[in-house]
């Protein structure tokens, strides 16, 4: 992947956010609407201890590693 | 070939605890909240290739006041091994991980600054880590920035051998944006991407070449890595409410490296409550990657490449994982002071299929043993305490 | 055979830096310049009018308060800090009633059976009011949970505050006390 393109992208994104707020573009979700999203079942670190160990489980196997969500430590799986 | 301009190395953090500043003095009046007070205590069992590691965990979270959170992490590995590699090379053996780390959640206005500190202890192997995240809400609560990097400094040891230490070092910089689409809908994208310099591989570990003139009919050398190795990964999620109440989570992860390893990852959740206490998780997940570049489970002959790895790890493979969580809301009836409380049990199956790797200890004329696969089981029981 | 492993390359990782740091400055200027708050647009004008049924039975108008000062929650059952707050506003009510201060509470779920057995479990003496449709959190342009609107006694929007944190009460009631004395 074109790690320049990839940060034109994310610039591009960011520009069109900002100027969303410029724009007056008003956040189109209103906290009242917020009841679904803030249900304890949306929370996807809801576990956090039980998602660290199966991010463990994985990188300690696999050869990914970043963006995994929770914290990733050092850990000598070699 | 794009020429990239580099960076002058003293300006990367300075910038960065720049803009950490300003985005800090946020004019926005309105305050997001730190996560409630908890306390988990897990077990986990790790099961499958000749492989079984399990133990303990804990997690401590505490708010100190509304803008200050501490938290405190501990975690056990006891392995007993007779993996594949093991039995290769080896004799089974037991080994305890311990891993620790404290952390702690600053809040000021819409934004939490996160600091952890980190150590993993073994008896051939010491890493420590540093971490710091910046994770701010704008837009009406609707967008959520979050920036952060990371440090880890390791020692490798080998046991047998009170001569030998090799250093490592690991630096991250992640980055990502989750929107709220709809009142029942989020997406977001992260990305991440990591450099490990200085000893990467394991001492332990040998590849293997044809070697007409032995017995054996091939030898064994210390595989050799580069000592540098740069890493991107991104990731796109998301998070649906169902019509009824019911969530749906999806995630897809592309990684690759200057290894030339290409992976890709995804997958899909889906939680269901039962009544007023029950809640069931179901999990299924594919993982598939290709080959590091210096990787081959049979070199032709000694000293092949500048570059040997036989590691599994590195290999041509992909995993399947199906998994199901139950958790159960103890009525407060039941529990000390009527305190929330929680307790859940997970169960995933990962099955692994290797493309290039093939079992050594199986009986079969060299380089024609049959591809290796193995199926997992994990196990994690525990519960959460709210108070 | 294998080249392209360049010790010195950090390939990925700077162009990242980069971008990582141009994304921080870009959203630093957004944060900035982005809109005020709306709510707090409605301090000195005419709070606008409206009727709702309560929780009793009976349908309340604000314009019909006119003479007391009205404390307008916005709450719901979902959101931690509002929770916190309901004991206070039970207290500024116990307090102030006598001295012509009305509480109400204006519960903002559109499916409201949380609210409700919340409330059953909490029980204030104030007014509960439903806004199911949410017109009238869309009316006082809410973008805060909770979103306190006080009102004084000629029926002007005085004060605002959006969200809840240990120390607004000592806020409320200094703004309570002032319109008392008008």
């Amino acid at each position: 992947m074109n790690a320049l393109l990839l940060k034109f992208l994310l610039i591009i994104a960011v520009l069109q956010l900002s100027s969303c707020a410029q724009m007056g573009v008003k956040p189109w979700v209103k906290p009242y609407e917020r009841q679904k999203l803030s249900d304890p079942i949306m929370n996807k670190n809801r576990h956090v201890i039980a998602n660290k160990h199966a991010a463990h489980v994985f990188e300690a196997r696999e050869s990914a590693r970043g963006v995994e969500g929770v914290g990733g430590g050092g850990c000598g799986c070699n | 070939m794009v020429v990239i301009k580099r960076v002058p190395s003293k300006m990367k953090p300075l910038s960065f605890f720049m803009i950490i500043i300003l985005m800090a003095h946020s004019l926005n009046l309105h305050a997001a909240v730190l996560e409630a007070d908890k306390a988990d205590v897990l077990y986990h069992s790790y099961e499958g290739g000749g492989m079984k590691i399990d133990g303990p965990a804990f997690l401590l979270r505490k708010k100190v006041n509304e803008s200050i959170a501490l938290s405190a992490f501990y975690y056990v590995d006891t392995i007993s091994s007779a993996s594949v590699d093991v039995l290769s090379n080896a004799s089974p053996y037991t080994e305890e991980r311990q891993e620790g780390s404290l952390g702690l959640e600053y809040l000021h206005d819409k934004t939490v600054l996160s600091f952890a500190i980190g150590q993993s202890d073994e008896d051939d192997f010491l890493a420590k880590s540093l971490s710091f995240n910046l994770s701010h809400d704008t837009f009406g609560d609707l967008t959520n920035v979050n920036l952060g990097i990371s440090y880890g400094d390791n020692d490798v040891m080998r046991n047998g051998d009170e001569n030998f230490l090799e250093k490592s070092k690991q630096y991250r910089v992640r980055t990502g944006l989750n929107q709220i689409l709809t009142p029942t809908l989020t997406a977001g994208i992260n990305i991440e991407g990591v450099v490990d310099e200085g000893y990467l591989n394991n001492p332990y570990r040998t590849v293997r070449y044809l070697d007409p003139t032995s017995d054996a009919g091939f030898g064994s050398q210390t595989e050799v890595y580069p000592n540098t190795r740069n890493s991107f990964a991104v990731k796109l999620s998301t998070s649906y409410y169902l019509p009824y109440r019911a969530a749906l989570f999806g995630h897809y992860r592309y990684f690759t490296d200057s290894w030339d390893i290409e992976a890709h990852e995804m997958e899909v959740t889906y939680r269901h409550p039962f009544g007023e206490n029950f809640l069931l998780e179901l999990k299924y997940r594919t993982y598939q990657q290709t080959q590091a570049n210096f990787y081959s489970d049979l070199f032709s002959h000694k000293d092949a490449q500048n570059f040997l790895a036989r590691d599994k790890e590195l290999s041509d493979f992909d995993d399947v994982t199906i998994g199901l969580g139950l958790t159960y809301k103890i009525p407060k009836q039941f529990f000390f002071n009527g305190m929330i409380s929680e307790a859940t049990l997970q169960w995933d199956h990962i099955t692994f299929d290797y493309h290039n790797f093939r079992d050594r200890t199986l009986d079969a004329p060299i380089g024609e043993e049959p591809l290796y696969g193995f199926n997992a089981d994990v196990i994690r029981a525990f519960m959460s305490v709210y108070f | 055979m294998f080249t392209r492993l360049n010790h010195t390359s950090k390939y990925y990782v700077t162009p990242l830096i980069q971008g990582v740091l141009l994304v921080s400055i870009v959203f630093t200027l957004m944060i900035f310049t982005s809109n005020k708050s709306s709510a707090a647009g409605l301090v000195n004008t005419t709070a606008p009018d409206f009727t709702l049924k309560s929780l009793s039975g009976e349908n309340l108008n604000l314009n019909e308060q006119r003479g007391n000062i009205t404390v307008i929650n916005f709450w719901a059952s979902w959101c931690g800090p509002c929770r916190k707050e309901m004991p206070i506003l039970q207290n500024f009510h116990d307090k102030y009633t006598d001295l012509g201060v009305q509480v109400w509470g204006i519960n903002v779920e559109q499916e409201n059976q949380a609210g409700r057995d919340f409330i059953s479990k909490v029980k204030v003496d104030f007014p509960i009011l439903f806004d199911e449709k949410n017109t009238l959190s869309a009316l006082y342009q809410v973008d805060a949970m909770p979103t306190t609107v006080i009102v004084d006694r000629s029926g002007q929007v005085r004060y605002v505050f959006r969200g809840y944190k240990d120390g607004y009460e000592k806020k409320y009631a200094k703004a309570i006390k002032k319109l008392i004395r008008e």
